[in-house]
């Protein structure tokens, strides 16, 4: 009877410590939800659009985690990518569905490009993935810059004086995206009470996760948990480690830029430098609140996460104004929390990886000394 | 030829493009209509502002730390010396004094618990350190607004509490390095105080690497296995590092906001650990291997470059394209320093 208990205690700890960053947030927001005063339904219709938002981005991270290269910070590139192909719709100025189709068109092997570039440089750097694709994102950023700030206007063709910048070549700081506003989420239109509920790009969505359940049943999905377990054993049964690699950041990349240009049309307007460098922090922390760690993430942890992350986004600022008085003290709170979050959860993966290393090793010596 | 190319592929090519990108720069500088003296007097000021900053890398470098991604956690020690130095009403001289005092007690508890968290993480120290220096800025970003601060130099003028973004440190420690023994040459004009204050601290750091703990410290970076079976303390020698990073960044941000003229809170720590890593991998470091000249040379080149690229380049093409070439440059070199070393241990 008492070791039963001291079973189901030892249980109940190993749960908690694993799921340890959700039940966090969702404690955290069970605090803030009532503080900030606001109504059911407004949450409900914040979230679902959110959602709608958000989770292409996070599912488009899911890829490479397969193939145990870690948070794909890279996943910046391909929201460039995105952006890119939106600046060229807006410039041709096509309207609607057909615009968001070309924009993901003219992304694609932007992001296939980079994303090849990506995977190169990080099969260079195995066991520092996730360092290295943080620092290619700002190196691609500058490039980035270089290129629409510099090139577009002056080197690459572009007329519309909307989106240029007075002096004549490179884009504006913000462009305004009202060809393509919402023109997804009004496709189906639903209303249920006064919630808005945008299906199309829910089905959108929904198509995504059964590619990604799909793909994990593939030959190259099962090759890809393979070179996750352990490269070398994967490399001497045959598989082409470095090429299954370089392969799961590219589609990685061209996922985030069509989830790019997605999250953009809701939004209505381009941040044009800004926009995606946020992106990626927010799509991994999301992820990490879901209750996904380094190595191991499902399509339940990108909506989990991304319901718990928003929501804690949505209500912060007016919570904090509730509380102190001033709304700067939630949105600083909320940029904390997303950072706090990631390191948290790395600090458990990195401790875990060490202990599961150390039983290992434990058991190894165990089985030499019985024999 | 032979000696040519091993000496290339020892030096590093992006190394050698951006040695050559500022060496062009010098070159066409004069017929641009730059004057020089002016553009190395910003160099060298700019050099004596970040020195120390470039210098706090050293050490967990050393101990087998990795790049200090981290840098942050430190500024903020920083930060809080310095505020609570012109809280405490000290002025002048004495301001800068207490600031480093004050800044102390607060550089050694992060940079223990920092430490004591990297050393359960080895291995994955670098990408961990990144988000602790932003989860502790953003933190921070809360006590800035919440702390009781009341100096009304400090304070937003009309909730009387909460910090300004930016605080001018005229009246305290306002250039009270930069403007000791400072030599002016026509043009040129040198912070003579504060290379020395870089130089005191390059002369400890030098002087520690090479007493026995310092040794220690290599052999830890350089070979744990055999530091551990000649009875080091690993753990502890990794903290050690890590603290005297921290402390050092702490110190570094002073001496910026000293030359600046403004102390930063808020958002300002954000970035600020890519410019001091790629200083020193620009100074032919790795992320095993950092010698106090890769500290000088590199934070030269960086901090040329830096001043160099804004006025050449608008004077010849008339557009400010520094920015660009600066964010590319410098994490163009830290992407080139985090795939080499694989490289070299495959």
């Amino acid at each position: 009877m008492i070791k039963k208990t001291l079973s189901q205690d030892k249980s109940i700890k190993e749960f908690v410590l694993n799921n340890l960053v959700p039940i966090m947030f969702i404690v955290i927001c069970a605090i803030c939800i009532p503080v900030s005063g606001y109504s059911a339904p407004a949450l409900v219709q914040e979230m679902l659009t959110r959602i709608a938002r958000n989770s292409f981005l996070v599912i488009s991270l899911l890829v490479p985690i397969m193939a145990g290269m870690g948070m794909n910070f890279g996943m910046t590139l391909g929201a460039m990518a995105g952006q890119i192909g939106l600046i060229f719709i807006t410039e041709w100025g096509v309207v609607g569905i057909p615009a968001l189709v070309l924009a993901a068109i003219v992304s694609t092997p932007i992001s296939i490009l980079l994303g090849w570039m990506c995977g190169k440089i990080l099969n260079n750097a195995k066991g520092r993935e996730m360092v290295t694709s943080y620092i290619i994102s700002f190196f691609m950023n500058g490039v980035y810059q270089f290129i629409v700030l510099y090139c577009m206007g002056s080197v690459i063709p572009i007329k519309n004086s909307a989106i240029l910048l007075p002096r004549g070549y490179g884009i504006r700081n913000s462009v305004n995206l009202i060809n393509i506003r919402r023109v997804l989420d009004n496709l189906i239109p639903l209303r249920i009470g006064t919630v808005n509920v945008p299906v199309a790009t829910y089905l959108v969505i929904a198509l995504l996760c059964f590619f990604i359940i799909w793909f994990r049943k593939t030959k190259i999905g099962q090759d890809m948990r393979a070179v996750s377990q352990d490269m070398e054993v994967a490399r001497r049964s045959g598989i082409k480690v470095e090429h299954t690699r370089l392969l799961s950041v590219i589609i990685s990349t061209v996922l985030a830029g069509y989830g790019m240009i997605i999250y953009l049309s809701n939004m209505g307007s381009m941040n044009t430098y800004n926009a995606h460098s946020q992106i990626g922090t927010f799509s991994i922390a999301a992820l990490l609140v879901g209750g996904a760690s380094v190595a191991k993430a499902s399509i339940g942890n990108v909506f989990l996460g991304v319901i718990l992350f928003h929501m804690l986004f949505y209500v912060s600022p007016q919570a904090g104004k509730n509380l102190f008085g001033q709304a700067q003290l939630g949105e600083y709170f909320r940029v904390f929390v997303s950072y706090g979050v990631i390191t948290i959860a790395l600090v458990l993966y990195e401790m875990k990886k060490r202990r599961a290393a150390k039983l290992g090793g434990l058991t190894l010596a165990k089985a030499q000394e019985e024999k | 030829m032979n000696k040519m190319q091993r000496f290339i592929k020892e030096f590093g090519w992006p190394r050698l493009i951006i040695a050559a990108f500022l060496l062009s720069l010098v070159v066409i500088a004069p017929f641009a209509g730059v004057n020089i003296g002016t553009s190395l007097t910003d160099t060298i000021m700019r050099f004596s502002m970040n020195g120390v900053m470039v210098l706090a890398m050293v050490p967990m470098i050393h101990s087998g730390c990795g790049l200090n991604f981290g840098l942050p956690l430190g500024i903020i020690a920083g930060l809080l010396g310095g505020t609570l130095a012109m809280q405490f009403g000290f002025t002048g001289k004495l301001s800068f004094l207490m600031a480093i005092v004050l800044c102390t007690p607060f550089a050694l508890l992060f940079g223990w618990a920092y430490g004591k968290l990297l050393n359960r993480v080895k291995g994955g120290e670098m990408m961990i350190a990144t988000y602790v220096g932003f989860a502790s800025v953003s933190f921070m970003c809360m006590m800035w607004l919440l702390l009781p601060y009341s100096n009304p130099q400090m304070v937003w003028g009309y909730g009387g509490s909460g910090l300004r973004t930016t605080i001018s440190t005229e009246g305290y420690y306002y250039h009270v390095l930069s403007d000791f023994l400072n030599i002016k040459i026509g043009h040129l004009s040198i912070p003579t105080g504060s290379l020395l204050f870089f130089a005191l601290l390059a002369f400890l750091m030098w002087a520690f690497l090479h007493t026995k703990k310092g040794t220690a410290m290599t052999a830890v970076g350089s070979n744990p296995i055999y530091a551990r079976a000649s009875g080091i303390k690993i753990d502890s020698i990794r903290t050690l590092s890590v603290i005297m990073s921290t402390w050092l960044g702490a110190v570094g941000i002073l001496v910026y906001e000293q030359a600046f003229g403004f102390i930063q809170l808020y958002n300002g720590p954000f970035y600020m650990a890519l410019p001091a890593v790629s200083a020193i991998l620009i100074g032919g470091a790795s992320v095993n291997k950092a010698s106090i000249t890769n500290v000088i040379v590199g934070t030269f080149l960086f901090q040329g470059i830096v001043t160099m690229t804004p006025s050449v380049m608008n004077s010849i093409i008339h557009t400010d394209m520094s920015e660009v070439i600066r964010i590319i440059v410098s994490n163009g070199m830290i992407l080139y320093a985090l795939t080499r070393k694989t490289e070299e241990t495959r």
